[in-house]
């Protein structure tokens, strides 16, 4: 039996550590790390096929941060799921720790670089096709931006995972609606995305990605459809800087650093559960 | 004659039937790296892109993440420029054990005119760390070599055009990473070649010894890492060294030669290539006569630094 209460304070968890270790670092991005929260936490603490003892276990499933910056959320997820130490995460991003700015298979249970963003698709397609031409049956999950599939990369991404059939791939959109420099709408307007994906061959599915039922279901959804000859795009409706009032829905949250004070308001949200 | 790029198209062919790892990643350049053979063979292992080298390099390196060994090969100018962001941050930066090959390298192309000819390519991937770079210059070479590439790990760039070579080697020849090899011995000045121009190089050396001009002629196939032993010594005992590559003179093959001697064997070194321009369309013959990558452009040159 799911414990979704559990699941639910995971992922609180790592939203506090997000927030203080970017705030430790001076460094960093909160938003789009927030909004990815409880998605993060359905693959790491439910999902995935992992073994924390051994990161590179060639059966694991994989799982690509394309959206490389909200690296915070991804290390807070494999510290607390024991593939490093959660100490570690009071290091981020300073220059004896191997917690990169972006993500780095260097640290323990990353799988694949990010940063340069519109290029994870592609590796998820790449990892997808080992799977297939070895045999083996374990899952590529790979998380975009939706200011990320801007980058034409994603749709030449997109063509391909359709016409080799990956029903081994799951994409997921953090549709959080808001980029660096303003909303997606303000800077390029992308209409339809689910229907975009779709046209490109893919299954799409359309959640309320902070709903940890919803992920859930979604997830056990496409990995038991025996049926399902195409990749599976999973839109994930979510809000910037999710879970701190002052951060929600602002283009300017997106690499900011809080102030003492707004940390420790953040912290007093996070901890008090009032959102 | 073939190319080297149809000796390295028939050599993947070759090992893949021993070693299952090795996959191809292409972007519409079957016929152009004569992957003919492979696809047929290995279907489940010829994965085609299209036209969209950035996904296909990105996808080598998911591919390698999961202990496969990808070729990912096109137009030196897409492999070195176009997926650039791919190769470096996803390939070299997490050293994956991608193979990188860029065809068509140099004015050889030809026709195409400019835009597909790479002239920075060397540059460029030089300029990466953990990648290797290799020029091969005959088809035994660029078939050893492709081999050798494939049982070392890590990434690799190789380079090679896109016109029949001429075989200057025996199928016994031995090559390695970091290696050279001395085609002529001479005293007089030392010429430092790589890819085809290591073909006209030995041509201009044998016409200027009938002169009793003896000239020292160097294969460079291994640019990255190169042989600096070899070079020391014949800065040591020519003092003069003319290096002579298809490429731009900035960042090339005589650019690694000048940063090694500058640091650790100072003589002059003259860079033969293209001269910090963008060449035209024409036929490779034609291209070579107008900027100089002839017999008689490197005899003059060597008579000029020789005798001045």
């Amino acid at each position: 039996m799911v414990d979704i209460n559990k699941l639910k304070e995971m992922a609180n968890q790592l939203r506090i550590d997000t927030v203080e270790s970017v705030y430790l670092a001076k460094s960093g991005h909160i938003g789009g790390a927030l909004s990815a929260a409880e998605f993060i936490t359905v693959l790491y603490f439910y999902k995935m096929r992992l073994n924390p003892e051994d990161p590179n276990w060639p059966d694991r499933d994989r799982f690509i941060l394309s959206k490389g910056h909200s690296a915070p959320v991804l290390y807070a997820a494999l510290a607390r799921r024991g593939f490093f130490s959660i100490d570690e995460l009071k290091r981020l991003r300073q220059v004896d720790s191997h917690l990169q700015g972006a993500p780095n298979p260097k640290t323990p249970g990353v799988d694949m670089s990010a940063g340069p963003l519109g290029q994870g698709l592609s590796a998820a397609v790449g990892m997808a096709l080992a799977a297939k031409t070895s045999k083996k049956d374990y899952k590529v999950y790979c998380m975009m931006g939706d200011g990320e599939i801007q980058e034409g990369q994603i749709w030449e991404a997109a063509m391909t995972a359709a016409k080799y059939k990956l029903n081994n791939l799951i994409g997921i959109l953090d549709h959080n609606k808001v980029q660096m420099s303003g909303t997606n709408d303000e800077l390029m307007p992308m209409g339809d995305v689910s229907e975009k994906f779709r046209s490109f061959g893919w299954k799409i599915y359309k959640i309320d990605g902070h709903s940890i039922e919803e992920i859930i279901k979604t997830l056990d959804e496409i990995t038991s459809d025996d049926s399902l000859e195409q990749p599976a795009m999973i839109i994930s409706e979510t809000v910037k800087g999710k879970g701190v009032s002052f951060m929600e829905g602002k283009a300017a949250w997106h690499g900011a650093v809080p102030s003492e004070e707004q940390y420790n308001q953040a912290m007093e949200e996070l901890k008090g559960g009032k959102i | 004659m073939i190319a080297n790029r149809v000796a390295f198209g028939n050599t993947v062919n070759e090992m893949a039937a021993t070693n299952d790892k090795i996959v191809v990643v292409d972007s519409d350049c079957i016929n152009v790296l004569n992957y003919g053979n492979f696809a047929k063979n290995y279907p489940e292992r010829f994965y085609e892109c299209g036209i969209a080298e950035q996904n296909m390099v990105s996808i080598a390196a998911g591919l390698a993440s999961c202990g496969m060994i990808p070729f990912v090969a096109s137009f030196a100018v897409f492999t070195s420029m176009r997926a650039l962001d791919q190769v470096r941050n996803m390939v070299c930066y997490n050293n994956y054990n991608v193979k990188v090959i860029g065809t068509h390298a140099g004015i050889e192309t030809g026709f195409d005119g400019a835009t597909h000819q790479a002239i920075e390519d060397i540059a460029i991937m030089r300029a990466i760390p953990n990648i290797r770079v290799l020029a091969p210059s005959t088809p035994i070479m660029t078939s050893k070599l492709t081999k050798i590439m494939t049982e070392t790990y890590g990434p690799f760039y190789m380079r090679f055009g896109r016109e029949p070579n001429r075989e200057l080697y025996d199928e016994n020849e031995e090559f390695y990473i970091g290696g050279s090899k001395t085609l002529r011995e001479g005293n007089q000045l030392t010429i430092v070649a790589c890819g085809r121009m290591v073909d006209l190089a030995v041509q201009a050396a044998d016409e200027l010894a009938q002169e009793q001009i003896n000239v020292r002629v160097i294969d460079m196939y291994s640019i990255k890492p190169m042989d600096e032993e070899t070079i020391m010594k014949a800065a040591k005992e020519t003092g003069l060294i003319l290096t002579i590559e298809d490429h731009n003179v900035i960042g090339g093959l005589g650019g690694a030669v000048s940063e090694f001697t500058a640091e650790k064997c100072p003589c002059k070194v003259v860079k033969m290539g293209l001269n910090d321009e963008f060449a035209r369309s024409g036929s490779m013959n034609d291209l070579f006569n107008k900027y100089g990558f002839t017999k008689e452009n490197i005899i003059r040159k060597v008579k000029e630094l020789v005798n001045g």
